[in-house]
């Protein structure tokens, strides 16, 4: 976020970009102009307002994993995760070998379904088609006339990653069998056996689209790399105890952009110590950053670069090479908000190569999966990794197990500094300064603004714990608030 | 025992004297919706789903309570009956608070089977959303009076197959629910044995086991008239 516009002056404009497209959730962003048509500020206000944390109070912890995974139909599964392991935490209980490597190859198919939306549905019709071509085709659709094997590709990626949460959780969206002390059914021969039948194709799928994108990236993406939210910050993120690439388990790590440890071995149980949330009136989306900072210098990120740039390494072959050519690219910590697309490619990868070996692993298929207790502890948090980043899911409840407070700290909302700060910096790139009074700002302008919040592929509906599908809403502002100029979509 | 006939939907039927107009309806083959009822309790006629039109009485009688008798005519399936069974489901929806996405029952819930069956798609009601509350005072199962609709089912298997008596309903018009003990918290309650029997008979997700998450609940409607006909005829399943 940058600096507060100032209170009502003449003749001030602000563009409004409402709604944001081609991410999950609603949202608006306004660019605002001081008289002279000096761009002087940017927010990006996420506009609903759903009240999870509220209404989850009174209602049994068990319940925890199924009502959360119905904050959103894209990674339900996250949610479901981590109310699964503060749950267990709850009750107190080491979960089964099984039921731990079953819910790894649930977030990993998670992970690799959700990327493989964001990088083909949403995010590459602008790099494939053109950020000036026509808005109303530049979209999975205007992707599959242009390219129509790429999308195929794309789309059974993506079915890849859903199917295997089928068949494990027995339905792609909203499976509640991740539950407070492990998970509910084994791998089934069946189950493995089409993993393992699909993989070669969801390698090679993942292998065309990182050669395609690295060729864009050395050519006409060369300078979205330096200016779609290019800037210092934090990056946090879960690493295994040794430092390499977590997404379940481990401890957390902020590392600086310069590469220097800032904290490691973090426990989320700590999380209060180490993040504050701060609120402000204009946006639903609270807030966060690291304490020892202070509010806004706390910036950091997370996600899937954040989760690159503060692992040591990933631990397989193929991902590694991947990391190792992404740190070459864009530095050992790579600090351009443009690097999610190319972190998220890398991480399919990852995953791809864990998922092969989890279904291999015999372990998955033994039938001891849920440890049983009753409530042992009166409060909790659990942590996951999110494909959008960490997610903390903090209970306490009386000593019935029923919830008297919920805090849920999501993904998207750890990067809410960064968008701000994504978007202001594209907008400076890109939009004429001044803006000459009365002028219209080109559409692929605007999209490039729009593009810098798909960056980080934001899940409003979680992050606000809201509803609804997330169009954009983009206003230019005058200094005394007048809409000057605006999109909506 | 002596038999007496009548007419289901025009169907002849032949039953045992004494025996009641549900009786009959299964006799002749013919469904109706359930939910109060359950074989091997005393029936009470509290979901009203099994009103049957009687020809030549101007009201409607509920099956299960009302007794048959020689040379009645009843029909189950008219219209009105059908709009009466829908609206009285919408109503139970409307007045509770069933969010079936994360209801330990959903899935395996009679409340749903009944919507279905009655064709229900919306409901024509307004929602009430009740103030209500869980009670998971007791150490092994727990009480989610949002999900109850009084079908006093837990009350008569307590009270007759178990003999402890612990439920009972308390207060009056909407302010009606089911009480534990002397309207206490559950698991202060001496009485309850933790037999688990209100649990099995329950239609819907409101009382159920604390561990039960999402749709894992196991409904067990069978044990009454099983448990009863093991005590009155010494009759076991594995016999």
């Amino acid at each position: 976020m940058e600096s507060r516009p100032p209170a009502a002056a003449a003749m001030t404009r602000t563009v409004v970009i409402d709604p944001v497209t081609r991410i999950e959730g609603h949202a608006k962003i306004t660019l605002h102009l001081d008289a002279a048509g000096h761009l002087i500020d940017t927010r990006f206000h996420v506009v609903e307002y759903r009240g999870f944390e509220k209404f989850c109070e009174g209602r049994p912890f068990t319940e925890m994993a199924g009502i959360t995974a119905r904050i959103c139909g894209i990674c339900p599964v996250s949610h479901l995760l981590c109310a699964a392991k503060t749950g267990d935490k709850l009750l107190a209980v080491q979960i089964p070998p099984a039921a731990d490597k079953l819910r790894r190859l649930l977030n990993l198919a998670q992970l690799t379904q959700s990327h493989a939306l964001s990088f083909f549905h949403l995010s590459s019709p602008d790099f494939l088609l053109g950020w000036e071509s026509d808005p109303a085709k530049r979209n999975v659709f205007g992707l599959m006339a242009a390219d129509p094997d790429l999308a195929r590709a794309g789309i059974r990626l993506r079915q890849f990653g859903q199917q295997i949460l089928e068949l494990l959780g027995g339905r792609k969206i909203h499976s509640a069998w991740a539950v407070p002390g492990g998970v509910r059914t084994p791998l089934s021969v069946e189950a493995k056996d089409w993993i393992l039948d699909r993989l070669p194709e969801a390698k090679a799928t993942i292998t065309l689209a990182l050669d395609l994108y690295k060729t864009l990236l050395d050519g006409p993406l060369r300078k979205e790399q330096r200016v779609f939210g290019d800037f210092p910050s934090l990056f946090m993120g879960l690493v295994t105890p040794d430092g390499r690439w977590e997404h379940i388990d481990g401890m957390l790590r902020f590392r600086a952009p310069d590469g220097t440890i800032v904290a490691d071995g973090l426990s989320e149980d700590d999380y209060a110590s180490f993040l504050g949330e701060a609120v402000e009136p204009w946006s639903y989306l609270k807030f966060p950053y690291y304490k020892p900072l202070g509010y806004p210098d706390g910036i950091y990120r997370v996600g899937p670069l954040a989760r690159l740039n503060v692992c040591d390494s990933i631990g397989t072959p193929w991902a590694d090479r991947e990391l190792e050519e992404l740190r070459d690219r864009s530095g050992r910590v790579a600090t351009s908000s443009f690097a999610y697309h190319h972190a998220r490619l890398v991480e399919i990868v990852a995953c791809l190569e864990a998922i092969e070996q989890l279904v291999n692993d015999p372990e998955c298929r033994n039938g001891r999966v849920r440890s049983r207790a009753s409530l042992n502890r009166n409060e909790a948090v659990g942590v996951s990794e999110a494909p959008r980043g960490t997610l903390f899911h903090h209970y306490q409840v009386n000593d019935d197990g029923l919830l008297t407070r919920v805090n849920l700290i999501i993904a998207t909302g750890q990067n809410n500094l960064a968008m701000n700060k994504t978007v202001h910096q594209i907008a400076r790139e890109y939009i004429p300064d001044p803006v000459p009074a009365g002028t219209e700002i080109p559409e692929a302008m605007l999209n490039r603004v729009e593009a810098g919040i798909r960056c980080f592929d934001p899940c409003l509906s979680c992050s606000t714990h809201a509803a609804g599908q997330m169009p954009l809403h983009l206003q230019l502002l005058a200094a005394d608030g007048q809409i000057l100029a605006e999109r909506r979509r | 025992m002596s038999v007496i006939t009548l007419s289901v939907n025009g169907k002849e039927v032949a039953i045992p004297e004494g025996a009641s107009l549900l009786e009959a309806t299964r006799a002749a083959g013919v469904e109706i919706p359930l939910l109060c009822h359950l074989d091997g309790l005393e029936p009470v006629g509290a979901c009203r789903l099994c009103l049957v039109e009687v020809e030549g009485s101007n009201r409607l009688m509920p099956a299960c309570t009302t007794a048959a008798s020689e040379g009645m005519a009843i029909h189950t399936h008219t219209h009105q009956l059908l709009d009466y069974r829908r609206m009285a489901v919408e109503l139970f929806f409307a007045e509770g608070n069933h969010v079936c996405a994360f209801c330990v029952a959903n899935g395996n819930c009679e409340l749903q089977n009944v919507a279905v069956q009655v064709g229900m798609d919306h409901s024509r009601f307004p929602y009430q959303y009740p103030q209500r509350v869980v009670d998971a005072s007791h150490p092994l199962f727990a009480i989610d009076h949002n999900r109850c609709i009084l079908c006093t089912r837990c009350v008569r298997v307590c009270d007759e197959i178990e003999g402890a008596h612990v439920w009972d309903v308390g207060s009056r018009g909407s302010h009606c629910h089911i009480v534990a003990g002397l309207d206490q918290p559950w698991g202060e309650v001496e009485a309850c044995t933790n037999c688990g029997k209100c649990v099995d008979v329950c239609p819907t997700g409101a009382i159920f086991h604390k561990e039960d998450t999402t749709a894992e609940k196991l409904r067990h409607s069978d044990r009454p008239a099983l448990l009863k006909a093991a005590r009155d005829e010494h009759v076991w399943r594995n016999q």
